[in-house]
């Protein structure tokens, strides 16, 4: 098994956390596939920085984490104000900007 | 290129990790998407291990399973759990569009992975195991300390910046005084709306608790004694299931009465 196994297993996670996006409804889960797409970068990072043999792609996917964590506190945050203003979570209620 | 215990690891994450993913677009629950997700956070923890990245996969599993998607899971229960996932379309074939553009990101990207040869592997065993004694750890605290210094000074400036938007978010301004008991019962009088008080729940003989609803003289549940969402959530007991008790009680007296 060669490395470039994980790249293909990346590329599907992040095709599949795409699709989500795209499908899904309701916001919360549609945020999933957001991570589950920054994951995938992850498992990308991890597997290059073994191919070239340095730590920087680890360094890397350590800062990712980290501004992964402070996009889901906001969005979590924006989807509470949403749904306190809309009694809905799904995507599709906040059209205030519709005519 | 890798030991036959990475591959057969591999390949039973990889293909678990796939399918629990396919649950994030096909599962209806959101909590069950939730659940998927953190089976595949856990799963990708596992596989930074076995890449050599142990600092990594115990953060992911620490970071992501434990804190991201217990706020995920904190969030949905707040917002309901109930909220199941509509399949009503908005747009017009906008899932079979969705479908067509995610296979087609996948087969774009595997047709430019397929054209390309990664470098020969060089491995981390030298990074992980230097002659000094350091570790993956050590390594990894040597260049975030080090090269990325400044990149590390500007996530604390990020993390403050985001605690600081979610509690702006998350805050709801009061706009009027919260009210104290007395002023409560004076609106009341002064209203002359429930004066004594809304009618109290659980007043039945044999079941004494709020979400039995109080009666009227005419024997119809009350509707201002129980709450509105054990209402919403059908979990209001009516007195009909005490009818038989009832009548056999009644029963058993006018025997005892007769005799």
């Amino acid at each position: 098994m060669s490395l470039s196994h994980y790249i293909y297993l990346a590329t599907i996670l992040f095709s599949i956390g795409a699709v989500t996006v795209l499908l899904r409804r309701n916001a919360i889960i549609v945020f999933m596939g957001v991570e589950l797409m920054l994951n995938a970068t992850n498992l990308a990072f991890v597997t290059f920085a073994r191919v070239h043999g340095t730590l920087d792609g680890q360094v890397i996917a350590l800062f990712v984490m980290v501004v992964a964590a402070a996009e889901v506190v906001v969005g979590l945050a924006i989807i509470m104000a949403i749904f306190r203003a809309r009694r809905s979570a799904s995507v599709d209620s906040a059209n205030l900007m519709k005519l | 290129m890798t030991g036959t215990g990475e591959a057969v690891g591999f390949w039973i994450l990889g293909t678990l990790m796939v399918v629990a993913a396919l649950g994030l677009v096909f599962v209806r629950k959101a909590v069950h998407a939730a659940l998927c997700m953190a089976f595949v956070m856990i799963n990708l923890g596992v596989l930074y291990v076995m890449e050599q990245a142990e600092f990594l996969g115990i953060v992911q599993i620490f970071v992501y399973t434990g804190a991201v998607m217990m706020l995920f899971l904190f969030v949905l229960m707040l917002v309901g759990i109930d909220s199941s996932d509509s399949i009503v379309e908005t747009i017009k074939g906008q899932r079979v569009a969705g479908y067509v553009l995610g296979l087609g990101l996948a087969v774009v990207m595997f047709l430019a992975l397929g054209s390309i040869t990664l470098p020969a592997t060089k491995g981390l065993e030298a990074v992980n195991n230097p002659a000094d004694g350091g570790g993956n750890i050590s390594g990894v605290a040597f260049l975030v300390f080090g090269k990325y210094v400044w990149a590390f000074e500007l996530t604390s400036a990020l993390l403050i910046t985001a605690a600081i938007g979610a509690m702006v978010l998350a805050h709801r301004q009061r706009l009027t005084e919260k009210l104290s008991q007395r002023e409560w019962s004076q609106r009341r009088v002064r209203e002359n709306t429930y004066v004594a008080g809304l009618p109290a729940p659980g007043v039945y003989a044999r079941h004494n608790a709020v979400d039995t609803p109080a009666l009227l003289p005419d024997g119809t549940p009350s509707e201002l004694s129980v709450s509105r969402v054990l209402v919403s959530r059908d979990q209001v007991a009516t007195p009909i299931t005490f009818h038989a008790a009832e009548q056999a009680i009644e029963a058993e007296i006018e025997d005892g009465s007769a005799r």
